[in-house]
């Protein structure tokens, strides 16, 4: 044995049991419920943002980040070892029982509206992180976990994010063309209804043209963006069957909080970066350079490593357990809990982040992302930095 | 026929299975794949990307 497959065999992954964790966030709404129950304090149907918004942002930056791989040679052992794919199955059924359990709570009546609206945000917490769950599972070859994905996404009547995401946004990530790709300049309240119509739109426009191969329209179930829809409507449906045209606001409100957190991710997962344009037309493979990472351990664990996301463009099948951070990648100040924060408040935002694509760039404004409507004001005030032509 | 391997995640486009649910039905060659589709499984990769991995005679097909 050489010294580099010892160690590979001896390796022991120490995030092994901490990626239950990834569970606390659709049992929030459930805890939220017996919190309540215990002590008869309302500001518990609020459990979800206190605990995202409140909770995890200063322990994210205490705990700080983990900058360990696994070694190369344990990297197919890791990823076949199946306990880390239950740990994300998992989410489902505690995704659905918050989801059912807080829209009988709502039609049981009794509650504020502020309790409602508490509730709401608490399971759209969950939804949303169970698009996170959802993308884990989507990229990935076997059937079962493509279909646990569409499962998924259901709550948040997101279902064409799994076709978007991979043969869309993964296509043309970092590039201009890409609407889930944010721009140097562009706020979130911005970047928020370009993402969400022009994602819609795009997954359409996959799969019309996939069927459109085999001489099929699109209006078929074998359309992925429309079964998918079916499936929200059918839960949305029965639901609504069940306990009444009452928790209609809740489901809106819960599904509409759910995909503004993906979206807000992927607005801080790319911005100002960009792909160069090679001499053929075609956009440069994407590399390290075109995400932005984050060590950061308490929202690794709690996302599946979403925040390695260099790795998981440069691999996509690759599995969260084996995601690497790399040397090279741009970094984040802190983890995605406290960056969510800051996008909401653009100004805020761009102090601390529009410099950081300028380092990330030396100065040269003119190799980021630039969001056109704003772009002869960023050039005009970046442009004297070293190396611009502008 | 032959086949073709994405780079990227080794997905196989095996000319002899085509890929039906992508529209290309067995027996379609690697020319008449678009030059912009891009790899099934991964999504990073492009056909021009693509490397022959294995080249089989038409009568043996």
């Amino acid at each position: 044995m050489t010294t580099a497959t010892f160690e590979a065999a001896a390796w022991k992954d120490g995030k092994r049991h901490a990626w239950l964790m990834g569970l606390l966030i659709p049992s929030l709404p459930l805890l939220g419920w017996a919190l309540v129950a215990a002590t008869g304090l309302s500001v518990f149907w609020w459990t979800g943002p206190i605990f995202y918004f409140l909770i995890i942002p200063p322990l994210e930056l205490l705990i700080g980040e983990d900058r360990n791989n696994p070694p190369d040679g344990a990297v197919e052992r890791l990823e076949n070892d199946r306990y880390y794919r239950y740990c994300t199955f998992l989410y489902l059924p505690l995704q659905y029982a918050s989801l059912i359990g807080s829209a009988w709570l709502v039609a049981r009546g009794g509650l504020s509206w502020l309790d409602v609206l508490g509730i709401a945000l608490t399971t759209g917490l969950s939804s949303g992180v169970g698009i996170n769950a959802a993308h884990e599972l989507g990229h990935k070859k076997p059937v079962l976990e493509r279909w646990l994905a569409k499962i998924a996404l259901a709550p948040t009547a997101y279902g064409h994010f799994f076709v978007e995401h991979n043969r869309g946004h993964h296509v043309r990530v970092a590039t201009p063309e890409d609407p889930a790709s944010s721009r140097l300049g562009e706020s979130f309240w911005a970047f928020l209804p370009r993402s969400v119509f022009g994602s819609a739109r795009s997954a359409w426009h996959l799969e019309k043209e996939r069927l459109g191969r085999s001489d099929q329209g699109p209006w078929t179930l074998r359309n992925d963006v429309l079964n998918a829809w079916l499936m929200s409507v059918l839960l949305f449906g029965g639901l609504i069957l069940w306990l009444g045209p009452v928790i209609i606001p809740f489901l809106l409100i819960q599904a509409a909080y759910g995909f503004m957190l993906l979206e807000v991710v992927n607005y801080l997962e790319h911005y100002g970066l960009v792909r160069q344009k090679q001499a053929d037309g075609r956009y440069e493979r994407c590399q390290p350079q075109h995400s932005w990472n984050s060590n950061h351990v308490v929202t690794n664990l709690l996302l599946y490593h979403l925040q390695r996301h260099s790795d998981h463009h440069t691999n996509p099948t690759r599995r969260y357990q084996a995601l690497r951070h790399f040397e090279q990648s741009p970094q984040l100040p802190s983890g995605y809990a406290s960056m969510v924060a800051l996008a909401y408040i653009p100004p805020l935002w761009r102090w601390v982040m529009d410099r950081r694509v300028l380092a990330h760039y030396q100065g040269d404004v003119t190799r980021a992302n630039v969001y056109p409507p704003l772009r002869r004001k960023i050039l005009a005030r970046y442009g004297a930095g070293a190396g611009s032509r502008a | 026929m032959s086949a073709y391997r994405c780079p990227g995640c080794g997905y196989v486009y095996d000319e002899m299975k085509g890929e039906p649910r992508e529209g290309f039905r067995a027996g379609t060659p690697w020319l008449a794949v678009p030059a912009a589709w891009c790899c099934p499984d991964c999504g990073v990769r492009e056909k021009p990307d693509f490397e022959l991995v294995m080249e089989r005679t038409s009568s043996g097909a």
